[in-house]
């Protein structure tokens, strides 16, 4: 026995023949090559740059910019540094972006549930939306929006009345703007007390109703709560704002809020374009949540409207979130689209930095550095929604 | 416990419901379809008004009052109180802009060539009943681009002696491996061409480094050691050669045996010789033939490479599986507008001295690395989708990595995915727009330079041109999306529930 085994020995195998060798072999190849090549680009990079006679690092970005900005929600002047020219970029990605974002889901959602609905026209018109706005490339629509519709408006002395005392011109939309008295804070207070109210409330319907079975209403005093309050607040300290219009005056509308047609164009034409895959994704959603589903509900007696919102919709958010994350990034990043109509976003601002100063790897480096973190912040929360929202297994 | 029942069961008898309203006629399918509920009758009829608007509008700035002809801006502009809608004269009058750029209008029909070339190869390939598909692809992935490239450019390439002794060489592997197919065939012969193909990529490698006289063959520059490498990679595929012929059933092996050498030797005459065809800069490219350009080359470059990332992803050797993770999630992170602009601007830093890259072919290669990681993660998607029971049923007949992957997994994960590469496709298309900001004059760019031109300036040019492109990229991504669709229903085989 002990014979059998001992003439029975390991085969010899060539040294490329053994995985684990081989496998071995393999990755230190591909890390020297990877490795070779990088160096060979700093190289390069290194040589290329002396030549030019370009410094690198960072510090350039404290020198003064020497440019305006369109739109500046932070404080900036020409006077400013090149760091504070690329954060006003940063806030400008964050604005279009958000507000897009949101817009987006609200079309998305109405078009995508009008794609599954009975009535022939609501469907037809839905369809004919998604396949119009997906087959288009999205900065065709931010060019159409800019030089085929709001550039062609009147002049501001001739300006579009719009309702509610706002105007829309050339110079983009022109609406009132709400100015607070300090005593509004009150209101605002009173808002949030309503919303943690709202929130104590319904968690005490839900105990209450696992415990005895008994339903309360939960809807309309939430709603009291959350716009009541405050409205109650505010009218008791008499109204304290002022509605700003804007004025016509010779040569151009004054006061008020004033939207200007570069974010506008951006915004309508990412939201719009987002929308449609939104929607795709909301009716697939809905759609992988199978009719048994449905038929049970009703076979529980749950009513229509309660089935959707008990049964249908928990499981078909389960489906929707995960690609519904990536459009929000792909809305992201696709704001820096905002470029091309000279929007003063962060790829805007930044080829502005990069054509005067030639920081060109400084730069670049920014931007995805830049990017990176919002797609990864944007994925993160996202995440923690769908951990959330997940199927809680036994 | 009673008291809990009672709150939601019934105490008394309900009223019955009323019979349903009739579903048949006239009445009846436009109740069900559009009155359905008080809710549904008033979106109904609020839609149905704006519909009819929309509609009513969008036929009145296309056509009624839309401009057909004329020579200039005049045309197009509004007389008193009146409203001019589309302006159809300046996309007539741009129209050989939008479509080939400044190509010289003598040269147009190499584009039209090209362009019928790849329909006339396409076509075939895209319908199913259509026979010899391995010659058309064939046809089509390798011949066509480089016929394209030469109709395109002009031809001409000043090659150098060092490229084609690497073709060369390797030629001469693949008709080593050819040879090996004849198990009869010499195997000392074949070990020498092996080893004489191995020792020519040596030489060759030395000769990047060591610097050696340099001496003309027929047009091309030689240095002695790529010269001498390029007469190895000769003798190995002699090598081969007689090793074929000699072993029983030679010929039909030496036949297969020589075709690598000669399907080199076809493209280096292709790429160098001299066809009559004056050179055209690429720069003199622009619209219609830069966007289709830009996007099948990156179709063509993220295929293969997002195959091979998304393997890499899956591998289980650690380095090759950060590499691709780090590499996908980067080019993923970041929008593409930054990735042109990171070709355009960093890689004249990345090159060595005295070598530099067209516009074009920065934008190419930018396009092509940002399309690929995408196409990673969707074929990543179908590898995920393939049964454990595929890979280990492959390993058990005793297949390599690599043919399992080519025979087992890749086709069946391939058909699992193809409406998501046919997106990608799409993205890949809609997204070549933005090369225009880069200075590219895409469909887009020519489109947009075409309506700032003072010739043409009207308040309804823009629109017009920006709709004339915006149905051109709609016909596109709407022709591939119905395709995959077509598609997806005539793959749908297994993986039936």
């Amino acid at each position: 026995m002990t014979a059998d085994t001992q003439s029975i020995r390991e085969p010899r195998v060539a040294l490329m023949r053994d995985p684990r060798t081989r496998g071995l072999i393999i990755q230190i190849v591909m890390i020297i090559a990877i490795l070779a090549f990088a160096a060979w680009l700093i190289n390069n990079t290194v040589r290329n740059l002396a030549q030019a006679n370009i410094a690198s690092g960072l510090g350039f970005l404290s020198t003064r910019a020497g440019f305006d900005i369109g739109q500046v929600p932070i404080d900036y002047t020409s006077n400013s540094s090149y760091g504070r020219a690329l954060l006003v970029g940063i806030t400008n990605t964050i604005i279009v972006a958000g507000s897009g974002i949101v817009l987006a889901t609200i079309v998305g959602f109405i078009v995508g549930i009008g794609r599954l609905s009975r009535n022939y026209l609501v469907r037809g018109l839905s369809t004919i939306y998604v396949e119009v706005f997906r087959n288009v490339p999205p900065l065709l629509v931010i060019l159409f929006w800019y030089f085929g519709v709001l550039s062609v408006l009147p002049l501001p002395r001739q300006a579009i009345d719009l309702p509610f005392g706002a105007f829309l011109s050339n110079r983009g939309l022109q609406t009132p703007a709400m100015r607070f008295d300090p005593e509004a804070v009150l209101a605002l207070i009173a808002f949030v007390v309503g919303v943690a109210g709202a929130i104590v409330l319904s968690r005490m319907n839900r105990q209450r109703q696992m415990r005895t079975g008994e339903q309360r209403p939960t809807l309309l005093p939430s709603i009291g709560l959350i716009l009541g309050l405050p409205l109650v607040v505010f009218a008791l300290t008499g109204f304290p704002f002022v509605f700003e219009y804007p004025e016509a005056t010779r040569f151009n509308l004054v006061g008020g809020l004033q939207v200007k047609p570069e974010f506008l164009a951006l915004f309508l034409a990412l939201s719009f374009y987002t929308a449609s895959f939104i929607a795709e994704i909301v009716r697939a959603g809905i759609l992988a949540v199978s009719w048994g589903q449905t038929e049970a509900a009703s076979a529980l007696g749950l009513t229509r409207r309660q089935s959707l919102r008990l049964v249908i919709v928990p499981q078909a958010f389960r489906v929707i979130i995960p690609p519904l994350t990536s459009q929000y990034l792909n809305l992201t990043k696709n704001s820096s689209l905002g470029l091309a109509v000279g929007y003063p976003e962060l790829v805007a601002v930044g080829s502005t930095v990069l054509n005067q100063t030639g920081q060109s790897v400084e730069v670049v480096a920014i931007w995805m550095v830049v990017y990176l973190g919002l797609s990864i912040a944007v994925a993160a929360f996202m995440n923690w929604f769908n951990a959330r929202m997940a199927l809680i297994e036994r | 416990m009673e008291e809990q029942v009672a709150a939601y069961v019934a105490k008394e008898q309900k009223e019955p419901l009323p019979p349903p309203p009739s579903e048949v006629g006239l009445t009846g399918v436009l109740r069900k379809n559009l009155f359905a509920t008080p809710l549904d009758s008033a979106l109904t009829v609020v839609l149905g008004l704006f519909s009819i608007w929309a509609a009513w509008n969008l036929i009145q700035w296309a056509f009624l009052s839309a401009v057909f002809v004329g020579a200039n801006r005049e045309a197009c502009l509004a007389g008193e109180g009146q409203a001019v809608g589309a302006c159809w004269a300046f996309v007539y009058a741009k129209l050989g802009q939008f479509m080939y750029g400044l190509f010289p209008l003598g040269e147009r029909w190499r584009v039209d060539l090209v362009i019928v070339l790849l329909v006339a190869l396409a076509l075939p390939l895209a319908i199913p009943s259509v026979p010899q598909k391995r010659l058309n692809a064939l046809l089509l992935m390798v011949a066509f681009p480089f016929v394209a490239l030469v109709l395109l450019t002009g031809g001409q390439f000043d090659i150098g002696g060092g490229w084609i002794a690497f073709l060369f060489a390797l030629a001469a592997f693949a008709s080593a491996s050819f040879a090996a197919a004849n198990v009869t065939a010499s195997r000392r012969l074949l070990r020498a061409a092996t080893w004489l193909a191995a020792l020519a990529m040596v030489l060759l490698l030395a000769s990047n480094i060591v610097w050696s006289g340099q001496m003309d063959l027929l047009v091309f520059r030689f240095s002695v050691l790529s010269l001498l490498a390029f007469l190895t990679a000769l003798a190995s595929i002699t090598s081969s050669l007689v090793a074929a012929w000699s072993g029983e059933d030679g010929r039909a092996v030496a036949l297969r045996t020589l075709a690598p050498p000669l399907l080199v030797l076809a493209l280096v005459v292709l790429l160098a010789g001299d066809f009559g065809l004056s050179p055209v800069a690429t720069n003199r490219w622009g619209g219609l033939l830069v966007t289709l350009v830009v996007a099948l080359t990156g179709i063509a470059a993220s295929l293969p490479l997002g195959i091979l990332l998304a393997l890499g992803r899956r591998s289980h050797l650690p380095a090759v599986r950060l590499f691709s993770i780090i590499f996908i999630e980067f080019w993923r992170g970041v929008p593409l507008i930054t990735v042109l602009f990171m070709s355009a601007f960093m890689i004249p830093l990345f090159l060595p001295e005295g070598v530099s890259f067209n516009q074009l072919l920065r934008a190419l290669i930018g396009v092509a690395l940002f399309s690929a990681a995408y196409m990673a993660e969707v074929v990543r998607g179908g590898l995920q989708a393939i049964p454990k029971g595929q890979y280990e049923g492959a390993q058990a007949l005793g297949l390599g990595y690599w043919q399992m992957m080519r025979l087992v997994v890749m086709p069946q994960a391939i058909k699992l995915v193809i409406p998501g590469i046919v997106n990608t496709f799409i993205g890949l298309f809609k997204d070549t727009s933005l090369v225009y900001i880069i200075g590219l004059a895409d469909l887009l760019g020519t489109v947009r330079r075409g309506f700032s031109d003072p010739n043409w300036i009207t308040p309804t040019t823009a629109a017009t041109g920006l709709v004339f492109a915006a149905f051109v990229y709609w016909l596109f991504c709407f022709g591939m999306s119905r395709y995959s669709i077509y598609t997806e229903r005539r793959l749908h085989t297994g993986h039936n529930r």
